[in-house]
């Protein structure tokens, strides 16, 4: 999609695929068939630049044919460069600016539990997007209102945009953040499905907390002249690149 | 006295318009709730906490998150009045008006309270002369600018009947009941209050009232000036702009800056189908300490102020 697209964010779209992946094949209570359905389970994307994995994940989940992915990025395509609801079934809100899933994920997860139903609602975040302060604000009311119903997975591959996030505005000790913030917080491998699924389809009644599982991962993961570069943010591989990535991620 | 001048000498917060509409929703519809930023006191929502403590958000002081909380409230069904000190609520939070609210197209009412300059000695960064400009070129929200408490209501009643985002400015400014012909409220139509064929003023919010004073007073000297509530800047009623241009000058006068607000709608519409000599009246930027009552006096949003501004457009005609 990004090497026919000539742009997006490939980077970021393969620290998340496994995530994507387990979320939506593994965890979720959906059905593309009702995307509107009031008690579906509710996919926040935060990241909103990864929409080559996001889309390819919506696809292959049936929300939209697999064909229609060609388009990515063309114009009139429904597959804009970050996720527009009024487009696409499947799309909960419409991001792209970074620090806004977490807040509407929580207001969601509000009228849930003043419904007590029983939807959860799930947000992926970049760990970089965590600088912005409306995570923080929304972090806050979350842990307020013990918003159990509510699980945050942040996308830990240690660089942003332009360096890794230590080296810019550090993050860590991470868990800890969440912790004070009145959150139950989980560190797993964001590349092991296995992992992923164990604490994101535990139970969450019960907990009294929102969840934040901070899923290590590698930005590029699969592709080795991508593993863990920068430059990978929004980089677009040549034919040969692109032919490599193929075979690398075939095997 | 004309038929449009005030019922009597009583003056009115429309935020208690708003506090009892709302009231009165909620107990009908039950989908319908309120988010605050600590602003429950400022929102006149005490009664409303009362009655539905269950049925009230406070994020606390947060803008950002209010607004977005907002959003995800729609999603999971509910049907949110967003509520806040309106300098806050638009300017702060402005990407979350526009990412979350307007172009996610969700069913978010935002409710500006204590708009314009009536935080006056406070200065500024209180005022919210600015919020007009910033949230009309986002053109799928609706703007409405209520000038009396029976117009808050309507426009509380018409937010909520209609599925989609909506910013209604309410003032703490007293305002009178305003006398109408026919009272009827409709998102979108403005109403004509004074009819005038030698000028028209546009006017909305706490500016109607003078206006019809204003027209009073010309009337008095000869001057046949219209009145229109242009209550709705978005989707603004350009078929009663083009109306107003047929008298061959209009004055706009708004409680918010000269640039971006009312003024620059109807100057857009004016400009690009029947040039006619226009002013808009308003406040030109920051403004110096003082009361509201005083800043409007100081830049002329008097009825006398409007009438003098009214007799030079009239000079300009051609």
């Amino acid at each position: 999609m990004v090497y026919e697209a000539r742009q997006g964010h490939p980077g970021g779209d393969f620290s998340a695929a496994d995530i994507l992946a387990t979320l939506y094949f593994g965890v979720l209570r959906h059905d593309p068939e009702t995307p509107d359905d009031p008690g579906r389970d509710r996919f926040v994307m935060s990241k909103g630049h990864c929409t080559g994995a996001f889309y390819a994940v919506l696809a292959a989940a049936g929300y939209f044919p697999e064909a229609d992915l060609k388009t990515y990025m063309e114009p009139l395509s429904m597959l804009n460069g970050h996720p527009n609801r009024n487009y696409l079934p499947g799309v909960e809100t419409n991001t792209g600016p970074l620090g806004h899933g977490l807040p509407v994920a929580v207001g969601i997860a509000i009228a849930g539990q003043m419904d007590k139903a029983d939807y959860r609602t799930f947000v992926l975040t970049g760990d970089g997007e965590l600088q912005e302060g409306s995570n923080w604000e929304a972090a806050l009311t979350a842990g307020h209102r013990g918003l159990e119903n509510l699980t945050l997975i942040v996308d830990r591959n240690r660089l942003q945009q332009g360096a890794r996030t230590e080296d810019t505005a550090s993050l860590d000790p991470l868990d800890d953040k969440w912790r004070a913030f009145g959150w139950h917080v989980e560190m797993v491998d964001g590349h092991d499905p296995a992992q992923l699924l164990a604490v994101l389809s535990a139970p969450a009644r019960g907990r009294g907390k929102p969840l934040c599982v901070i899923a290590n991962t590698y930005k590029g993961k699969g592709v080795s002249f991508m593993h863990d570069n920068v430059v990978w943010h929004h980089g677009v591989p040549n034919k040969e690149q692109y032919e490599q990535a193929m075979a690398e991620l075939v095997r | 006295m004309s038929a449009a001048a005030p019922k009597n000498d009583l003056y009115f917060d429309c935020r208690d318009s708003f506090a009892a509409t709302i009231e009165a929703l909620a107990e009908a519809d039950p989908r319908i709730v309120t988010v605050v930023s600590d602003s429950v006191g400022s929102s006149k929502l005490g009664g409303f906490r009362e009655k539905f403590p269950e049925r009230m958000v406070n994020v606390g002081i947060a803008e950002q998150t209010l607004v977005a909380v907002g959003a995800g409230l729609a999603n999971g069904g509910k049907v949110p009045f967003v509520s806040a000190a309106s300098c806050f609520l638009t300017a702060r939070a402005l990407e979350q008006v526009k990412a979350d609210i307007v172009y996610s197209n969700v069913n978010v009412k935002l409710i500006g309270q204590s708009s314009g300059v009536a935080y006056g000695e406070l200065g500024p960064t209180h005022h919210s002369i600015e919020d007009l400009a910033w949230l009309r070129v986002l053109n799928d929200l609706v703007l409405i600018v209520p000038a009396d408490p029976w117009q808050t209501e309507q426009a509380i009643r018409a937010a909520a009947a209609m599925d989609g985002p909506v910013f209604v400015r309410v003032s703490r400014m007293p305002v009178p009941a305003l006398e109408r012909a026919e009272a009827r409220f409709e998102i979108g139509k403005a109403e004509t209050l004074v009819e005038g064929t030698d000028a028209a003023i546009i006017a909305n919010g706490t500016m109607v009232h003078r206006a019809v004073a204003a027209a009073t007073t010309l009337a008095a000297e000869g001057l046949s000036v219209r009145v229109v509530n242009m209550a709705t800047v978005n989707p603004l009623d350009e078929a009663a702009i083009l109306d107003a241009a047929g008298t061959g000058a209009i004055v706009t006068v708004e409680e918010h800056s000269v640039r971006g607000g009312l003024g620059g709608a109807v100057a857009e519409v004016v400009t690009a189908n029947d040039p006619v000599p226009m002013r808009i009246m308003g406040f030109p930027g920051f403004l110096p300490t003082g009361s509201a009552s005083w800043l409007m006096e100081r830049f002329g949003l008097t009825e006398a102020g409007i009438a003098e501004a009214v007799r030079q457009t009239v000079a300009r005609k051609k």
